[in-house]
């Protein structure tokens, strides 16, 4: 077992953990923050997308000892003080989800692209999500979603 | 899926990095960004008994200028290189190719140095690296040496890195001015690419001066075209010259045949994409 302190959600957290466990095994499992889900489990998918010292990352693709000493923001850390991120607000609005099961790997890739660029075209927000597969295919939405944020401030 | 159990070391030295690897040879494996090794030892293909992380390193970090070289730090992660003025205005072959490596999210964490050592023959940094001609400095027990890229790639998945070294540095040779592109034929947006061609041009006054070209998977390493880049210096920047020097893109390589496509179509792949490429690289 490794002992690690990290950050979650605004949280400091420390926690004896196999060498093997995977981040989004961590804040699922030991944390309980199950709104990252487990997707594909190929680091293909996107679905369990976070943020690491404030960029995406895929947390299946990463162990929860390299998270030592760092950041994670996860889609249960968006919402301040009761009230909706934006981009939670804006995918609400425009229907940007169906089933709803890549929809914390959209948010949470899709506030890294703003925060990069903050008024990107349907173009790069298509390149920009790339790493994240919808299998319900609501793409359409879903970029509209994203152009909605940015039309609302949304990169904050 | 979960990996096999290991012990994880992180050391914050590349010393203290060697000494484990010294002690634990070939049970220990290196832990670079990880977005490789990962799906690995998930998918349970590998099991080291020992896993050396060199994410706590600074000092295998960071790009400089360094006189006719710019050198990339080992661990430096593709999302940096990706937006680096540096690498932009003396190495555009790698920024282009690290544009189109696999998504963000990848990028923010795989490293330079560790998809080289990797040496995926469909890695879309290999075929730059060796157009460009850059220097791997490899550091083991007994100090440091460099290897050329001509002689780094060995065969699939296997670099001339030896099993008590790590991969430091790579310097690459600056290319300032010359044109260059990525062409990477994919069937699906984030994923390794079916061929990929790295083309890099120096045109003088609308005539093609000198040409590097590399391939990605046309064989179990990445390849230089050196019949069309002799075939193009001294031609016009036109789409006929080019075609015709492009015709000889796939001389000399083995590509593998599989469910993306047979040998026979990537060599008809790699004569479209040089072509694509050398013109877009020269402006034409």
């Amino acid at each position: 077992m490794t002992r690690i302190n990290l950050t979650v959600d605004g949280s400091n957290v420390s926690d004896d953990v196999e060498p093997r466990m995977l981040l989004v095994q961590y804040l699922r499992e030991k944390l309980g923050k199950t709104g990252t889900v487990i997707g594909c489990d190929t680091s293909n998918c996107g679905a369990c997308t976070v943020h690491l010292d404030g960029v995406s990352v895929k947390s299946c693709n990463v162990l929860a000892v390299q998270a030592d000493g760092h950041e994670v923001t996860t889609i249960e850390g968006l919402a301040q003080d009761g009230e909706l991120h934006q981009m939670q607000k804006s995918f609400r609005e425009c229907h940007g989800l169906q089933c709803g099961f890549c929809t914390p790997g959209m948010i949470m890739q899709s506030v890294d692209l703003l925060k990069n660029n903050p008024h990107p075209s349907e173009e790069e927000i298509r390149v920009g999500l790339e790493g994240n597969l919808c299998r319900c295919t609501g793409y359409h939405n879903i970029v509209k979603s994203v152009q909605h944020a940015a039309a609302q401030g949304g990169a904050q | 899926m979960i990996p096999a159990q290991f012990d994880y070391l992180a050391p914050t030295t590349v010393e203290e990095a060697l000494a484990a690897l010294g002690q634990h040879g070939d049970d220990a494996k290196i832990l670079a960004g990880g977005q490789s090794l990962l799906p690995v030892l998930r998918m349970r293909l590998n099991a080291p008994e020992v896993v050396i992380d060199l994410g706590r390193i600074e000092s295998l970090r960071g790009i400089r200028d360094d006189g006719d070289a710019i050198v990339i730090g080992a661990m430096t992660q593709h999302s940096v290189v990706e937006h680096d003025p540096l690498v932009a205005e003396h190495a555009a072959l790698i920024s282009k190719a690290v544009e189109h490596l696999a998504d963000h999210q990848i990028r923010h964490r795989g490293t330079f140095g560790g998809a080289l050592a990797h040496a995926d023959p469909a890695g879309d940094l290999g075929a730059p690296a060796l157009a460009l001609g850059a220097q791997f400095v490899i550091q083991g027990p007994g100090g440091s040496r460099t290897v050329a890229a001509d002689d780094f790639f060995v065969d699939l998945f296997e670099t001339a890195i030896g099993e008590d070294e790590i991969l430091t540095e790579v310097r690459v040779p600056k290319h300032t001015g010359w044109g260059a592109c990525y062409e990477k034929f994919v069937r699906v947006a984030h994923q390794w690419p079916i061929v990929a061609v790295a083309a890099t041009v120096r045109v003088e006054g609308g005539t093609i001066a000198e040409a590097k070209i590399g391939l990605t998977n046309m064989g179990s390493t990445p390849l230089r075209a050196r019949a069309v880049e002799s075939a193009l210096v001294g031609q016009p920047a036109t789409e006929d010259a080019v075609r015709a020097a492009a015709a000889q893109a796939a001389d000399g390589t083995n590509p593998p045949s599989d469910l993306n496509g047979e040998a026979a179509y990537r060599k008809h792949l790699a004569t479209v994409l040089v072509r694509r490429a050398v013109l877009n690289a020269s402006g034409a």
